[in-house]
């Protein structure tokens, strides 16, 4: 399987000009070109079928490691009958016939397009189906699809897609196709090598910031690093007398409601630009922010936390007066600011020419890029949709990050004052310190046990900046901001008093959904309460909480596995510990437990092993599966045991992965996944595998040592 | 400027650069080889390692001066087709997420086994550990290390 270039792609299509589309219309540029030549109508946009019998499947969904490159074309592959190494995957760039689909996030992918792409493959199965059976004259079905031919059973004779594909486009395409059983497929469900992988192994993958444009020349930006302040002046005398520096151009980037103008180097080499920033000066207005520290902001945090909230969710009384004072508990947790650190620096390389843009990134939002909607980036740069044109890339990480277009709208207000295309590069240290970050939550937490050792009560109520007001959603301050509460109101546990609500905290930082979101840090306060509640009822936490699922449900399921799995019944040795945490949110359900070894000497911890339960629904290739839940795992790690992001001064006191480290290797615990697929509902992959892992891995520090962690970012090695 | 002779993958390449220029950005964007990349620029995270005389090194922290004359090999010179027994194990565990520390990954790999065929864990944690993969890849590299150690047995 190749990656098809543009070139090679207008060369298979445009030059040659006997492409076979299936279903053309609305797709705009150069695949419009071929619509004409090849004049089908109203079928199918997601493939195309050559009369040498090239079969081509577009791919709506960007990949940035999550594996939607194979995952969305096997949707299509395994219905039309072909398998993955017949095809050619092409990435789509933002054409009509694919709008609203051309993003990733959400762990949504897969999930967004499981029916609708099964049916795509499915019907052009069934119009190849219906041409060959016209051709021969027989009925439909006496034939059958297998491996990009149609044969039929009784001769054994046969058409290749290619032959039949001129005919086939001209049928009608079937609304409700007959889609295959489970019991026949060939690649869903199924551990099929990812055809991504030979590209990434040898250098071949092409990233954004691999994007290379004739005469393109390089820029790297100065920003206030005291969030907030504005651009006053720069000299660029001495930076414009350093070889290879071109141009400096003030740079103006809106994240949200904020807009920030910095000041662009441009170069005719990346290190040239570097160079020539490092001999910029620039004043700023620092308009009061250089006050800001983390410190006095998380102390804002607390003394908010007396306020009540504004109400998310209530069930029965939770202030019954007949609990008694020792039956209750309270505890008050926190969690840090972090950063994406998507390994691949930001970067865009962006050509602005009669009013017209072409741009070269990794994005996670095609459609944003190209699309007509007022946050979409022509209303951010004034440039018209339809003048868009957008080469997208694989991505060297998304994490949420590249939900975000600031980066573009910085690269395109530079390459309105260049002639020639210019590639941003954000440096480690840019990526480090300009947010969008995950923002911190801090919960209060409440709660009560009977003397029968049921849980009477839960609050839950998290303080913390809002991402909708951030993000510059049309959000009313005086209320429930979800996306800050998610999850907390919608566990199965079956409480007879519950309330969550939410304070809002004003806060001058650009924040942003950042891999799980909000469940990434209101998981761990929420669920280690859960757990504190369990100690005090004297109850093993696992058991605890299945006596709260006595309905059938989802989570039922997820944590009896997580129970057979682990052998949860079973004790483990003096000094070690074993933990669990489940989380249900938006993007799906998974269950997570750590096993721990206490070093008393060293008061260090080391983990032994992480089980994790996750349940699916269906599952397309559990082997990648495996592979993100893998992964999520070490992430979430990352933020609940290394330092987050701080600011003092008003600036972020993180650089690198020097003062902002990650999970290396030698810490990263082994994983155990399960694929749960009984459950009828869908679920998403990418993120599910991180919420538990740091309750999960607190509650089993506590089982180990007794000691009790209220606050991530924990070290492992200085437990307390 | 100095004209500078860059061996790369057994093909010289006559440059005039800037002498302190990391090797790193003379790799990729004035030879063109884009398969090693940039991470962090401070040596941390590995993503740009290369064999320098086949000792692994991190092409961004090193002036692209001090490689004059020396061999350098890259991810694209490895192999000609995937062919390498550390590529073979990386397709086998299916390794890579996003593949943007894969490069690097791959070439610490490499040297770690030309060194020490049969690698225990606490030897790939040693070579491994300045590679950062933010994807988490780092059970599968683990895994795919041995693979490769026994295919060569
Ligand atoms: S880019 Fe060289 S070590 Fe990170
Ligand atoms: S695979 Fe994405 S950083 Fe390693």
């Amino acid at each position: 399987m190749k990656q098809v270039t543009r070139r090679s792609f207008i060369k298979s299509t445009g030059v040659t000009g006997i492409g076979l589309w299936l279903g053309i219309s609305g797709v705009h540029g150069e695949v419009r070109k071929a619509a004409s030549l090849a004049e089908a109508k109203n079928i199918t946009p997601y493939i195309l079928i050559e009369p040498n019998g090239g079969i081509t499947i577009f791919n709506p969904r960007p990949e940035m490691g999550q594996g939607t490159f194979q995952s969305i074309p096997s949707l299509i592959a395994e219905e039309l009958e072909v398998s993955l190494n017949q095809v050619t995957i092409r990435m789509t760039n933002g054409e009509k016939a694919f709008a609203g689909s051309q993003w990733v996030g959400g762990s949504y992918s897969v999930r967004g397009s499981y029916q609708q792409l099964r049916k795509v493959g499915a019907s052009a199965r069934e119009v190849l189906i219906r041409a060959a059976s016209n051709q021969w004259g027989v009925g439909a079905d006496t034939c059958y699809a297998e491996e990009g031919k149609i044969i039929h059973r009784p001769t054994g004779k046969s058409f290749t897609y290619g032959e039949l594909a001129e005919e086939a486009a001209k049928l009608e395409l079937p609304k409700e196709p007959k889609l295959k059983e489970a019991k026949d497929f060939k690649i869903l469900g199924k551990a099929v090598k990812r055809p991504d992988i030979p590209l990434k192994i040898t250098g071949q993958a092409v990233f954004g910031i691999d994007s290379e444009v004739p005469g393109m020349l390089y820029a790297s930006v100065q920003r206030c690093p005291v969030l907030g302040g504005t651009l006053k002046s720069f000299d660029s005398s001495d930076t414009l007398k350093t070889p290879g520096v071109v141009k400096v151009v003030e740079a103006v980037r809106k994240v949200g409601i904020y807009t920030y103008t910095g000041v662009a180097v441009i170069a005719d080499s990346y290190w040239a630009a570097v160079q020539g920033r490092r001999a910029l000066k620039v004043e700023w207005d620092t308009k009061g922010y250089e006050k800001f520290s983390s410190a006095a902001y998380d102390n804002t945090l607390r003394a908010l936390a007396k306020k009540d909230g504004v109400i998310d969710k209530t069930k029965g009384n939770i202030a019954d007066g007949s609990i008694k004072p020792n039956q209750k508990l309270q505890a008050f947790y926190e969690t840090p600011v972090v950063a994406h650190h998507t390994l691949e620096p930001l970067n865009c390389v962006a050509q602005v020419k009669d009013d017209k843009l072409e741009l070269w990134t990794s994005t996670q939002v095609v459609d944003s890029v190209v699309g007509t909607g007022p946050g979409d980036l022509h209303a951010q740069v004034g440039i018209k949709p339809e003048n868009i044109t957008l080469h997208n890339q694989f991505i060297g990480g998304g994490f949420g990050r590249r939900l975000y277009l600031d980066y573009l709208i910085e690269a395109v207000n530079i390459a309105k004052q260049s002639d020639k295309p210019v590639k941003v590069i954000w440096s480690r240290e840019d990526s480090t310190q300009f947010g969008p970050f995950r923002p911190m939550t801090f919960s209060q937490l409440s709660g009560s046990v009977g003397a029968d050792g049921t849980l009477i009560s839960f609050e839950h109520k998290v303080i913390s900046p809002s991402m909708s007001e951030s993000g510059g959603d049309e959000y009313d301050k005086n209320k429930v901001d979800g996306t800050m509460v998610e999850g907390i109101g919608e566990q199965d546990y079956e409480i007879p008093n519950l309330k969550t609500s939410y304070v809002r905290a004003d806060y001058h930082v650009p924040i942003a959904a950042w891999r799980s979101v909000t469940s990434s840090t209101l998981a761990f306060a929420h669920e280690c309460f859960i757990d504190e509640l369990a100690h005090k009822a004297k109850k093993d936490p696992l058991l605890f909480r299945l006596e709260m699922l006595s309905k059938p449900s989802d989570t039922k399921r997820v944590l009896e596995k997580l129970r057979e799995v682990t052998n949860w019944d079973k004790p483990l040795p003096a000094g070690k510990g074993r933990g669990m945490a489940q989380w249900k949110f938006f993007a799906g359900l998974s269950a997570h437990a750590v096993e721990v070894t206490y070093n008393k000497a060293k008061n260090s911890v080391k983990i032994d092993k992480v089980y994790v339960v996750i349940d699916l629904g269906e599952v397309v290739n559990p082997d990648n599966v495996r592979n993100q839940v893998e992964g999520g795992v070490i992430m979430a790690l990352s933020a609940a045991t290394k330092p987050g992001i701080t600011l003092e001064g008003g600036k972020v006191k993180q650089s690198n992965f020097n003062d902002n480290p990650q999970t290396r290797i030698h810490e990263a615990p082994t994983v155990e996944v399960h694929i749960l697929t009984e459950g009828g509902e869908l679920k998403g992959v990418g993120e599910p595998g991180l919420p538990p892992l740091a309750p999960a891995l607190a509650n089993a520090i506590f089982m180990a040592t007794g000691i009790r962690l209220r606050k991530m970012p924990f070290s492992l090695s200085n437990i307390g | 400027m100095a004209a500078i002779t860059l061996q790369i993958n057994g093909k010289a390449h006559q440059v005039d650069l800037d002498p302190q220029m990391p090797l790193l950005w003379a790799i990729r964007d004035v030879i063109g080889l884009k398969g090693t990349k940039y991470g962090c620029g401070i040596g941390q995270c590995g993503a740009c390692t290369v064999h320098l005389n086949g000792q692994p090194i991190r092409s961004c922290s090193l002036p692209v001066s001090a490689a004059n004359n020396l061999a350098i090999t890259t991810i694209e010179g490895i192999s000609a087709d995937a062919g390498h027994p550390v590529q073979k194990a990386w397709i086998e565990e299916q390794v890579p997420q996003c593949g943007y520390c894969q490069s690097g990954q791959i070439m610490s790999a490499v040297a770690l086994l030309q060194k020490n065929p049969h690698p225990t864990d606490a030897d790939i944690d040693a070579a491994m550990r300045g590679n950062l993969c933010r994807c988490g890849t780092y059970q599968r590299i683990r895994k795919a290390i041995k693979t490769a150690a026994a295919a060569s047995k």
